[in-house]
């Protein structure tokens, strides 16, 4: 039983996660346990689920990334928010021109991967430059708040969790019943492990592309909508630190980076572990700079571990 | 016409600086004279020397997101060290190309994903910068203020440095037997191990080639902005990917063009240059640079598989 345990993936980000908690608690003497469990739930959410639309799109083997998602991120929150208005009873309209904008997003990237050609990388870095033109040119000069009803549910909580986080489970309970249960779950790891096998196979390969491209803009777009609502507003820069945060997640969540693997446990690991780092680092009251430079470096650290704990390919 | 193109890679990024400078031109007549181009393409020093250190990388198979990064804090180090005690300053430097080497070893040592290594890297040169100063300030020193800003009778300061960094880097990477050992590591490592070639030197040497330049492009960029922030050039990672992949090279496979790079450079310089004649609104800046991108990439496509049917 503990074997099995100990040789699942994900198991890894968990223990990171707990011990980076306990480090915290040490220093604080136990103080605000449940303070900063609530934090990590909250803000580790927002990580999870665009580390899961991430973790969908590496699945699909080497060169698969999609660079947008901070500007898919910002334009999804930045329209839904000036389409609600901070009128009431609007959220729905919010959610659903936020979807529409991922899908858009998740379209528009496929197609330049599909019908110009183009590296992925490439690919959704340079359609990411225009998705943000979109949003400085929508954002200008509004600050628009939140729907309160919409505002009050994206900051609450219900039985004592975060309604955010539970979103955030809710979409991974679904990411894993689609991977494990379903055919197309089994054709995304398989074009994942070997394209060309795949395609003779007659999977068809070109649809999981583009439907696996939607769905990370359109979770993108999901967190960027609760993001704008939880932060009182959409900003231009809300979703830069989630480039580094979804690659981040995935690859210290267990997720193979050269595909045909996915993890989704070890992602809300992995994002928990993300925020309980950070604060690690807070409370030990280092400067900004130092801070970054930790970060790096444990993530690094992280991925070497990783690296020679499994056998070399 | 097509198989000519095909066969000449070089030709498709020449030819869209040349369309995009004829068009700047067109708009603006007036900086088409020697002051009006060393305006032109001034800020384009640094970048090409970014582009061609991204390139190392490329060429290796890997791929730098920490570059800007990277280069910000060069740039931190020599409005401060390098213009106070420029010993230390040069010693901080030869450090940093030394760590790049150190990662490119760690990378092909561990068979870790170069994108997330050198994402994690990029807080760490960020994190680094930002306690070097913490707030923008510092002062290029003297000599290279005088090197950027230098004269030359004829032809512009940045017309010669963009002529001479493509010279003397497709010298090296063209033209020299390691430098066709390196790209080879692009093309087939596994056999350029079986000839007997030490693989984990090489790309040690490809990555501390990239921290070299990287060098040169954050003490270039101080000469020409006299002073440095922690942010200053943190889009040269997006700028210098594009440019390695608008002058001809590939993401896999070794084949990289320094002088394709150098002009892909140029031309991402310059489109931001043109767009402001156009009179676009600061708010589609960014896209169109985005668009003019796309556009260059599906120029080049149309080229390479039309050969492809061709046979």
């Amino acid at each position: 039983m503990l074997k099995t345990v100990i040789a699942r993936p994900w198991i890894w980000s968990w223990i990171a996660a707990a011990a980076t908690f306990a480090m915290v608690m040490a220093l604080t003497q136990g103080r605000g346990a449940s303070e900063l469990a609530y934090a990590a739930l909250s803000f580790g959410a927002f990580a999870a689920i665009v580390g899961l639309g991430q973790m969908l799109v590496i699945t699909l083997g080497p060169g698969n990334v999609d660079l947008s998602i901070p500007a898919v991120m910002t334009l999804a929150g930045t329209l839904s928010l000036k389409a609600m208005g901070s009128d009431p009873n609007t959220a729905a309209l919010g959610l659903l021109i936020a979807v529409a904008v991922g899908i858009a997003a998740g379209l528009s990237n496929y197609a330049l991967i599909f019908l110009l050609r183009l590296p992925p990388i490439i690919a959704t870095l340079s359609a990411s430059l225009v998705y943000q033109s979109f949003a400085i040119w929508s954002n200008r000069g509004l600050r628009i708040k939140p729907p309160a009803g919409l505002a009050e549910f994206a900051t609450g909580r219900t039985i004592g969790i975060p309604n955010v986080a539970l979103v955030g489970i809710g979409l991974s309970i679904i990411v894993w019943l689609v991977l494990e249960r379903t055919t197309f779950g089994r054709w995304l790891l398989a074009s994942g492990q070997n394209l060309r096998a795949a395609r003779l196979a007659g999977i068809p390969v070109e649809l999981v592309r583009a439907a696996t491209y939607v769905t990370v803009a359109v979770f993108a777009s999901i967190a960027g909508y609760f993001l704008a609502s939880f932060s009182g507003g959409a900003a231009l820069n809300m979703g830069q630190e989630y480039l580094l945060t979804s690659i981040a997640v995935v690859v210290i969540g267990g997720t193979s980076i050269a595909g045909g693997f996915s993890n989704v446990p070890g992602v809300w690991g992995a994002s928990l572990f993300m925020f309980l780092v950070v604060s690690m680092l807070n409370s030990y009251g280092l400067g900004a700079g130092v801070r970054m430079m930790l970060t790096g470096l444990i993530i690094i650290g992280i991925v070497v571990a990783a690296s020679t704990r499994r056998p070399r390919a | 016409m097509t198989r000519l193109f095909a066969r000449h890679r070089i030709l498709l990024p020449v030819l869209s600086l040349a369309i995009l400078l004829a068009a700047t031109f067109y708009m603006q007549p007036r900086a088409m004279s020697y002051f009006g181009v060393n305006l032109l393409f001034n800020l384009a020093v640094p970048i090409a020397l970014a582009t061609v250190a991204q390139m190392m990388i490329i060429m290796v198979n890997d791929i730098d997101l920490s570059l800007g990064a990277f280069v910000s804090l060069v740039a931190c180090v020599t409005a401060t060290f390098l213009h106070d005690t420029p010993v230390l300053g040069v010693l901080i430097l030869a450090g940093l190309i030394a760590a790049y080497a150190a990662l490119g070893v760690m990378i092909h040592r561990f068979n870790l994903p170069a994108i997330v290594v050198t994402l994690g890297m990029s807080f760490v040169w960020g994190g680094l910068a930002l306690t070097i100063l913490p707030s923008p300030g510092g002062s290029a020193p003297p000599w290279i203020r005088s090197l950027m800003t230098v004269k030359p009778p004829l032809v512009p300061m940045a017309v010669v440095a963009a002529v001479l960094i493509a010279a003397v880097t497709h010298v090296l990477i063209i033209r020299t037997g390691i430098g066709t050992v390196l790209r080879g590591v692009g093309g087939n490592a596994a056999s350029v191990s079986r000839a007997g070639w030490p693989v984990l030197r090489l790309k040690a040497l490809a990555y501390a080639l990239a921290g070299f330049f990287g060098v040169l492009a954050g003490v270039a960029l101080v000469g020409l902005t006299t002073s440095a922030d922690a942010n200053i050039a943190l889009r040269y990672t997006l700028l210098s990917i594009a440019g390695v992949i608008l002058g001809g090279g590939e993401f896999t496979g070794g084949k990289v063009s320094p002088v394709g790079a150098v002009i892909g450079a140029l031309t991402l310089a310059l489109a931001a240059s043109f767009l402001s004649f156009l009179r676009l609104s600061p708010d589609w800046q960014i896209g169109a640079q985005g668009a003019i991108l796309i556009l260059v990439l599906t120029a080049r496509l149309i080229f390479t598989r039309r050969d492809e049917q061709q046979g």
